[in-house]
């Protein structure tokens, strides 16, 4: 091969290495086990109850909730990147309530960081949430991240046979559309 | 190498290094823009108004424009004034957002919220254009620097301004004042409780 090609193979390849690193979103380093054993108080409306799974009143761990995926989004009812996602993140959550092959497998919590009950309650309203949104008033969720968590911060979780969960995808920062999530779930279809 | 040689590979150095850069400012988290002093004294001032007192009138210019002052609200509206201590700072940059979905609770309570900062306008302009359209006016007291801030006891020893709410009634009465600490967020349900103390 001449000269010349071999600078053009190496080219190609240095593009789309460079492009490959650039298209995936930054990892977010998260410790399953810490994050399972966390506590949230269980919603205290009937719907969002049954929609987790859950039944009477206490607290409740990720893993308790019946679903083969959970997706876990950390919020801010502070945070103005949340608040501009908070309606692609409502049409995430209604396209999987309205597919028959995700719903009831995949479900969503939000956990408002740094929020207490009055300020998610605030954040539901102003944007209609559909999903459970759970206080976490005392920062207790970033203690199962290994840095300090920015919000929007998307945690796919997968429960395995034997209930234990495992990350398989991360995601912060901005949240455009519902297929920003949608396509990088495990084994789902992706959007149409 | 012929012209056409040197033009190809001129064309994809520039689609490698252009992809590259836009990948770059595409994956950067906005808020990594916010410049973290790290954890601050809590309080560093002494606050020279009480309830009771007559609050300090004052006129500021806004970012969008215009002045705001306390007494075109007298007789007419209860004003809550939230002065946060700089731009592009951790809490600050998430406390005003959060006022600005909470408005239904501001008015609920005839009032209305004046964010106040000793930063300059042009810097308030592009601070408060990454939260989303504020529906309160946000007034800049950089000059004379931090003088309302100091007329109400809230101007640190820095130059920034402590993180401060205080409630006015329609009378121009202070009835709540919350110097709070630096490093964390106000409540909103503190304050929303103090504004339904206000008489209707």
């Amino acid at each position: 091969m001449s000269k010349f090609y071999t600078l053009i193979v190496m080219i190609a390849l240095l593009h789309s290495s460079t492009s490959g690193v650039a298209l995936s979103a930054p990892p977010v380093d998260v410790d399953v086990q810490v994050l399972a054993e966390l506590q949230f108080p269980v919603p205290s409306g009937a719907a969002e109850s049954k929609y987790l799974g859950l039944s009477g009143t206490g607290s409740f761990k990720l893993g308790q909730i019946a679903a083969e995926t959970v997706i876990v989004e950390v919020f801010s009812m502070y945070c103005p990147i949340c608040q501009a996602a908070a309606p692609a993140v409502n049409e995430f959550y209604d396209f999987i309530e309205k597919n028959p092959a995700l719903k009831g497998k995949i479900k969503l919590v939000g956990i408002g960081i740094g929020n207490t009950p009055f300020e998610v309650d605030v954040y539901r309203k102003k944007y209609n949430v559909r999903f459970p949104l759970v206080p976490d008033d005392d920062f207790r969720v970033e203690k199962g991240f290994a840095e300090q968590v920015r919000t929007p911060t998307f945690v796919v979780l997968k429960k395995g046979k034997d209930g234990k969960l495992e990350a398989v995808y991360t995601q912060k920062g901005e949240f455009k559309s519902r297929d920003d999530l949608l396509k990088k779930l495990p084994g789902q279809p992706a959007a149409k | 190498m012929d012209s056409r040689k040197l033009y190809l590979i001129t064309f994809l150095v520039a689609v490698v290094s252009c992809s590259a850069a836009m990948a770059e400012i595409k994956l950067e988290p906005r808020d990594t823009r916010i410049y973290n002093p790290g954890e601050l004294k809590p309080v560093d001032s002494a606050v020279k108004v009480k309830a009771g007192d007559i609050a300090p009138d004052f006129s500021l210019p806004t970012v969008a424009g215009g002045k705001v002052s306390l007494g075109q609200f007298k007789g007419k509206k209860n004003v809550v004034l939230s002065f946060v201590p700089a731009a592009w700072t951790p809490v600050c940059s998430q406390q005003w957002p959060g006022y600005n979905i909470a408005k239904d609770y501001f008015e609920k309570n005839h009032a209305v919220l004046i964010g106040i900062s000793v930063d300059n306008i042009p810097s308030l302009f592009a601070w408060t254009s990454t939260m989303g359209k504020l529906w309160f006016p946000v007034a800049s007291d950089f000059w004379p620097h931090g003088a309302v801030a100091e007329k109400y006891g809230v101007l640190r020893s820095d130059g920034a301004t402590e993180r401060a709410l205080f409630v006015i009634d329609k009378q121009g009465v202070l009835r709540y004042a919350d110097v709070h600490d630096i490093n964390k967020m106000p409540r909103l349900e503190e304050l929303v409780k103090e504004l339904e103390k206000l008489p209707k």
